[in-house]
């Protein structure tokens, strides 16, 4: 395994009674994609500004490309970039002017310069708006821009807080697509959202509920720790059906989909008896099959378990 | 570093000059300031509206009449008929002054004996009252001279008083007032721009994203200060000329020195700009910051009212007021022509007293989210 991108040693932060992180241990593997999810106040924007050396962790470590955020937070702002939930854009200015000025700030050479937008401009699709006012972009493009603003100085380790909250499905799948070419170029990322289907498209992803980290694991792994079976059932009527289905013994878990039915069995074997019992009671079944639990189904079992 | 503060510093004009509402602030304020100190509001008393009540009838009435018009400061509006209508004119507040003529005037003048004239004011505006019954007596007396010369100067004190008011002979309140424009303004748009030019980055977001940047807090601090210090300066140039060229108010003393001076008045306002920053969260609460600062240290500059009046508790509070130094500079280099010798102690308080809040603003204006 290669040097970790990140690592944090029991870090913690506290609002006065409210432990907002606790004791978080984590190693973040260089030029992979680490997704950090849970519902919101859970902690994950915490942990991104623990780790973007602009709040102090009450104890506890964290150290960002090598250095620590601490002891040398200058050094790990000049290698990191950083985006906020609410893309941090100057509205009044324009594309290339918000652009200009991170580069600016980060003091970019000239020379490299000119390349550099171009291809951050280009990669984003923004080239035709250089001269817009930012806020009179769409919210994918406000993100796009913001992203772009974050890679002006091509960072070693890319944070990024909730980056598509209230973003359109298509532009979120544009974003990505940004995301992945980017870690083709070897940039290690580290993103949280309230998203699980972006989740599962992360090298690893922790699961953080009420400052904790309850599990973190590849996505796949994540799946199949629940140990138990998993059962898709698809009905015309799913609110009678799991009504029904609760009254049955050896069952743990249901949630709701559109039609779909995802069940956890406890014990016994999910049986052709409780879809007859269902019939009998005037549900049509439409079929049903064992499936591997997607990483919503885990997380709120591990939830539930607390 | 250098870079750096440049390059925020331009950031902000850009975003200065896209803001409507900014650019209001840049250039309405000093012109809306100018025109009320200017034209609108003078402390000077003319064209008091005078109610006569005329009981002699004389030729010798009619010129005491005529004697208070000529001076200009008395404009005769009403011709009363009776001690009641004089009530009446006073009580609505149709005349401020109401002169009455008892019989017997002219007769009195014509045999040498003392005659008298009643003057009855509205003392409601004790300001104005006191001034209308001094010009009022002066132009009676005058007229008593004139008549009996010889009279006049056996009554009259052997030391005869001769005022004259230096620095601003005619005693023009335009001329206290326009040059103190100059610190109102100074004051006023510094605080707003400063404090909201931060906030909105709070705002909308911005802060935290500069705050990733290898940006330092000072570099940040002096990038959103520094374009407001010259707008400060703009303003000061703009009013100075408009002073000179405009209201013809001389500039006696030296303008370099109020350069000087400015640059030291804006180290306090800035730095208060930026206080006010640093403890609101929205640019609502920027603004309202703003006003509780502003008015207090206009009321208590001695701009208005003299600090010497006021109760001793209060006054001690006025020597935190930078307004208060200020105000005495620019009088002095404008009016009086006052060099570095007489101003160095209003000089060395400001500095003081911007480094005081400077020091204590930057400590606040932290990098960190807290």
């Amino acid at each position: 395994m290669n040097e970790p991108a990140i690592v944090t040693k029991d870090l913690t932060r506290t609002f006065g009674p409210v432990v907002a992180v606790d004791r978080l241990n984590l190693g973040v593997a260089k030029g992979s994609l680490f997704g950090i999810v849970g519902p919101d106040g859970g902690g994950k924007s915490t942990v991104m500004r623990m780790l973007a050396a602009i709040m102090e962790p009450t104890s506890g470590g964290a150290w960002v490309a090598g250095l620590s955020v601490t002891g040398d937070g200058e050094g790990v702002k000049e290698r990191i970039g950083y985006m906020s939930q609410r893309f941090g854009l100057y509205e009044d200015l324009t594309v290339i002017e918000n652009i200009d000025f991170y580069a600016d700030l980060y003091e970019v050479p000239k020379k490299e310069r000119q390349q550099r937008i171009e291809r951050l401009l280009g990669f984003s699709n923004l080239t035709p708006f250089s001269g817009r006012l930012a806020g009179r972009l769409s919210g994918g493009m406000k993100q796009k821009l913001g992203l772009a603003c974050a890679l002006v100085h091509t960072p070693e380790v890319l944070l990024l807080d909730e980056p598509t909250n209230g973003v359109d499905p298509v532009s979120r799948r544009d974003f990505w697509k940004i995301l992945y070419d980017l870690l083709k170029e070897g940039i290690t990322i580290f993103i949280s959202t309230a998203y699980l289907d972006e989740a599962e498209r992360c090298t690893r992803v922790g699961l953080m509920h009420n400052g904790r980290l309850l599990m973190e694991e590849t996505p796949d792994a994540i799946k199949r720790s629940l140990g138990r079976p998993m059962i898709e059932l698809w009905s015309d009527n799913p609110r009678k059906a799991a009504e029904v289905l609760r009254s049955c013994r050896g069952i743990g878990g249901i949630s709701i989909y559109g039609q779909k039915l995802h069940i956890t069995i406890e014990k016994e074997e999910f049986s052709c008896d409780t879809v007859s019992l269902m019939r009998d009671k005037g549900i049509e079944v439409k079929g049903y099959r064992e499936i591997l639990p997607s990483l919503e189904d885990v997380f709120i079992a591990k939830v539930k378990e607390l | 570093m250098l870079s750096r503060i440049r390059h925020v510093v331009i950031k902000e004009f850009i975003q200065l000059f896209r803001d409507r509402r900014m650019k209001a602030i840049v250039f309405v304020i000093p012109v809306i300031q100018l025109m009320v100190f200017g034209y609108a509001v003078t402390t000077d008393v003319t064209d008091i509206s005078l109610a006569v009540f005329d009981l002699d009838k004389s030729a010798e009435s009619r010129e005491l009449f005529r004697r208070m018009e000529s001076s200009g400061y008395f404009t005769v509006r009403y011709f009363a008929g009776s001690p009641e209508e004089t009530q009446d004119l006073l009580d609505r507040g149709l005349v401020t002054v109401a002169l009455q003529v008892n019989r017997g005037f002219s007769e009195a003048i014509r045999k040498g004996r003392p005659a008298e004239v009643q003057v009855l004011l509205d003392g409601t505006d004790s300001n104005t009252a006191q001034v209308a019954m001094d010009y009022a007596g002066r132009i009676i007396r005058k007229y008593g001279r004139d008549l009996a010369p010889q009279a006049a100067e056996q009554g009259q004190p052997r030391v005869a008083l001769a005022t004259r008011a230096w620095y601003n002979p005619e005693l023009l309140s335009r001329n206290y007032n326009v040059p103190g424009v100059i610190a109102f303004v100074i004051m006023l748009t510094c605080l707003l721009l400063t404090s909201m030019a931060i906030v909105r980055e709070r705002e909308i977001g911005t802060m935290e994203q500069l705050m990733v940047t290898p940006i330092r807090p000072l570099e940040l601090m002096l990038g959103k200060t520094i374009p407001f210090a010259l707008i400060g300066f703009f303003d000061m140039i703009m009013i100075t000329a408009a002073a000179i060229l405009k209201f013809d108010i001389p500039i006696r003393g030296s303008f370099p020195l109020l350069c000087a001076a400015t640059a030291i008045y804006l180290l306090s306002v800035l730095g208060m700009g930026l206080f006010i920053s640093t403890v609101s969260r929205t640019q609502q609460q920027a603004l309202m910051a703003t006003f509780l600062l502003y008015i207090p240290a206009v009321l208590l500059s001695g701009f208005m009212f003299p600090i010497n009046n006021m109760p001793h508790v209060i006054q001690y509070f006025t020597y935190l007021n930078p307004l208060r130094y200020f105000l005495v500079i620019v009088r002095g280099i404008f009016l009086k022509g006052n060099g570095v010798d007489i101003l160095w102690p209003q000089m060395a308080a400001l500095l003081l007293i911007g480094l005081g809040v400077m020091a204590v603003s930057s400590l606040r204006f932290r990098k960190r989210l807290g």
